[in-house]
């Protein structure tokens, strides 16, 4: 094992799924020579050249429209989309086309896309180049929906994802790239949707995913000094969900707490919480919480973005809310 | 009048054409009848287009098709049988009854499927080019849309991206006058969309979709272009659907005299004159071939009914490919 950044795991993964697989090809804006708007890319141009390696237009829809038809007849396009904002621009290619074809047409049509997107706000860029709109597409059956927090995740599901026949949306976490973890070297593929554990805790479960698992753990530690022992899950993967892991976790300690980055309000915790509703109500000592962004845009600055955002204290004190009133 | 056509080509292009009618016809009925559920949207009076502009195409080419589909299907050699079950919405169809009228494809016939999303099929049939040219394939590509899809940005996205990569595609705009209830005289500040080629830097060329040598004969040279590696061509055939956009359209956006002008066009008659004319068939045959085609609908609805209907188990299968090993 040897310690690589976040970007570098996806660029290894990268590097290592197109030496292996002549059908593997990388597409996006500035992904060239630029090597992407955040460097993931860095290198491979020179490696494996233009065709393999093609830049476009800012054109998301035909980004993601080509490599769908590209993956319909045989390749498997690795799509950038150089900020998750802009997904946006190529939704209905997303969900009408790529999620649905399989459904539609049967099993002649496979779909093998990966669409890879730096999510996130921290960075002060504002209400469009900051947002965390994974809960969007939990809605959009056919779509798999990936958020590695960790290098070696980001190897191991950026692999599964390439491997896999069905159109994958990949979230990256801006606040990550430059992570570092150890990170298996040669052949290293996680199965989508399995959850992981990442502190054990009998008292609270923190379930989060992505930037925010690396908060959670750090509000954990806080939380212990305080004689409060947090569970912390990491999900992962979104689409599938790994509901029973979260189960699990929430049996065992009774009081759950669901953490994101996007706006609170129809939101990845929601969806937990009624899940948990569902399969766990009894076990319940406290009622869910929530944390997430507030419902309103990004604001720019410093002094807002923070407050907009969810924090580390956020989470403490919300924490210490449920064991300071009884259900 | 002279006619580059053999009796057999005639014939084979006036199979298709009048297996097309028939079989809008045909369904028209039983949506009436209540047979069929849901939309549809009949192609009749545009044949044409989809039969001349399949002709030149290999079977391993691939179309994308629209809304208004049938006639893509049938013209690239798919199975009226499983078209009609589709329709049906039962288990034989060619999505098993999942997709309907606007969403079947055949890859085995090079058909990569048909979508309700107007404009929405032109990145996919672009990205099979590009897929077709990193893979060394000969194969090229043809994107059926109308008139108002060229107003999405999908349109004006793919034709940049496919000039600027020289992809083997041919964009076929079948500018039937409107879409849905708005003229293209409402929509577009140019009368020829041809011209919108010009501003990707690819050949747009206008032709008579209501004649399908015509047709038949600009889509081979867009083909042998395309294959050739010399890029993409903008192909706007015009021509007229002889009914209502969907099945409730009363049609009131339009005069009664113009449709009967646009009907004296009619694409079946016009190659019917244009073979006796030139002495390559007898109306004896080409009156068999037009029974043949009411036969081949028969089959068609006689499968269709016999099939059974989905269980409710597939509803929810089939979303996800399963992994292969």
């Amino acid at each position: 094992m040897r310690e690589l950044t976040y970007w570098q795991a996806l660029q290894e993964t990268l590097r290592d799924a197109m030496r292996q697989d002549s059908t593997v090809f990388l597409m996006g804006e500035d992904i060239g020579a630029y090597g992407g708007a955040f460097g993931v890319t860095r290198g491979l141009l020179d490696e494996f050249g233009p065709e393999r390696v093609r830049c476009t237009p800012i054109s998301e829809a035909i980004i993601v429209g080509a490599a769908t038809g590209a993956a319909l007849t045989g390749m498997r396009p690795v799509v950038e989309i150089m900020f998750m904002d802009f997904l946006t621009l190529a939704m209905d290619q997303l969900t009408n086309h790529a999620a649905k074809f399989r459904y539609m047409y049967g099993p002649q049509a496979r779909v093998p896309l990966v669409i890879r997107t730096p999510a996130g706000g921290g960075r002060c860029y504002g209400a469009t180049h900051s947002q965390s709109l994974e809960a969007w597409f939990l809605h959009v059956p056919g779509l798999k929906v990936v958020a590695p927090s960790t290098p070696a995740d980001a190897k191991g599901l950026l692999t599964a994802a390439i491997r896999d026949d069905n159109p994958v949306l990949f979230v990256e976490h801006k606040l990550l790239y430059a992570s570092i973890g150890d990170v298996p070297e040669g052949d290293y593929c996680l199965s989508l949707g399995r959850a992981i554990v990442r502190r054990r805790g009998s008292d609270v479960s923190l379930v989060s995913y992505s930037y925010y698992t690396g908060v959670a753990l750090a509000a954990a530690e806080e939380l212990a000094a305080l004689g409060i022992d947090a569970e912390v899950v990491d999900l992962r993967s979104l689409a599938p969900l790994d509901v029973a892991t979260v189960v699990d976790s929430v049996r065992k300690t009774g009081r759950l707490v669901c953490i994101e980055e996007g706006p609170r309000t129809g939101g990845v915790g929601a969806e937990i919480a009624a899940l948990i509703a569902e399969h766990a109500y009894e076990y319940l000592d406290a009622p869910v919480r929530r944390i997430g962004a507030t419902d309103t845009p990004i604001p720019f600055s410093p002094a807002l973005e923070p407050v907009a955002l969810p924090q580390r204290a956020d989470i403490v004190r919300t924490v210490q809310e449920m064991f300071a009133c009884k259900r | 009048m002279s006619l580059s056509l053999t009796t057999a080509e005639g014939r084979q292009m006036m199979h298709l054409m009048l297996l097309i009618r028939a079989f809008e016809e045909r369904m028209l009925k039983l949506v009436s009848d209540g047979s069929i559920r849901g939309t549809t949207h009949p192609y009749v009076g545009q044949e044409a287009v989809a039969v001349g502009a399949c002709f030149p195409l290999r079977r391993d080419d691939w179309v994308v098709s629209t809304h208004r589909g049938h006639g893509h299907l049938l013209a690239k050699g798919g199975d009226p049988n499983r078209l009609m079950a589709e329709l049906f919405g039962k288990i034989a169809g060619y999505g098993g009854g999942k997709g309907g009228t606007q969403h079947m494809a055949d890859f085995a016939v090079g058909h990569l499927g048909s979508n309700g999303i107007t404009g929405g099929g032109i990145p996919v049939g672009t990205g099979a080019a590009l897929s077709a040219k990193m893979r060394g394939t000969d194969q090229v590509v043809a994107v059926f849309f109308g008139d108002g899809a060229t107003n999405q940005g999908t349109f004006h996205e793919s034709l940049n991206l496919a000039a600027l990569w020289h992809l083997p595609v041919i964009f076929v705009c079948e500018n039937n006058g409107y879409a849905m209830s708005t003229s293209v005289r409402q929509a577009c500040a140019i009368e020829q969309l041809a011209e919108r080629a010009a501003s990707y830097g690819m050949p747009g060329v206008q032709v008579d979709g209501m004649d399908v040598v015509v047709v038949r004969d600009a889509m081979r040279g867009a083909v042998e272009r395309a294959r050739a590696g010399r890029g993409p061509t903008l192909l706007e055939c015009k021509t007229y659907r002889f009914l209502g956009h969907s099945k409730s359209d009363q049609r009131v956006y339009r005069s009664r005299e113009e449709e009967a002008a646009w009907r004296q066009r009619d694409p079946i008659i016009r190659l019917r004159e244009a073979m006796l004319e030139n002495g390559l068939d007898k109306a004896t045959e080409l009156d068999a071939l037009a029974r043949q085609a009411l036969a081949a609908v028969d089959t068609a609805v006689d499968f269709a009914q016999a099939s059974p209907f989905p269980p409710p188990s597939a509803a929810t299968e089939g979303v996800f490919a399963e992994a292969r090993e």
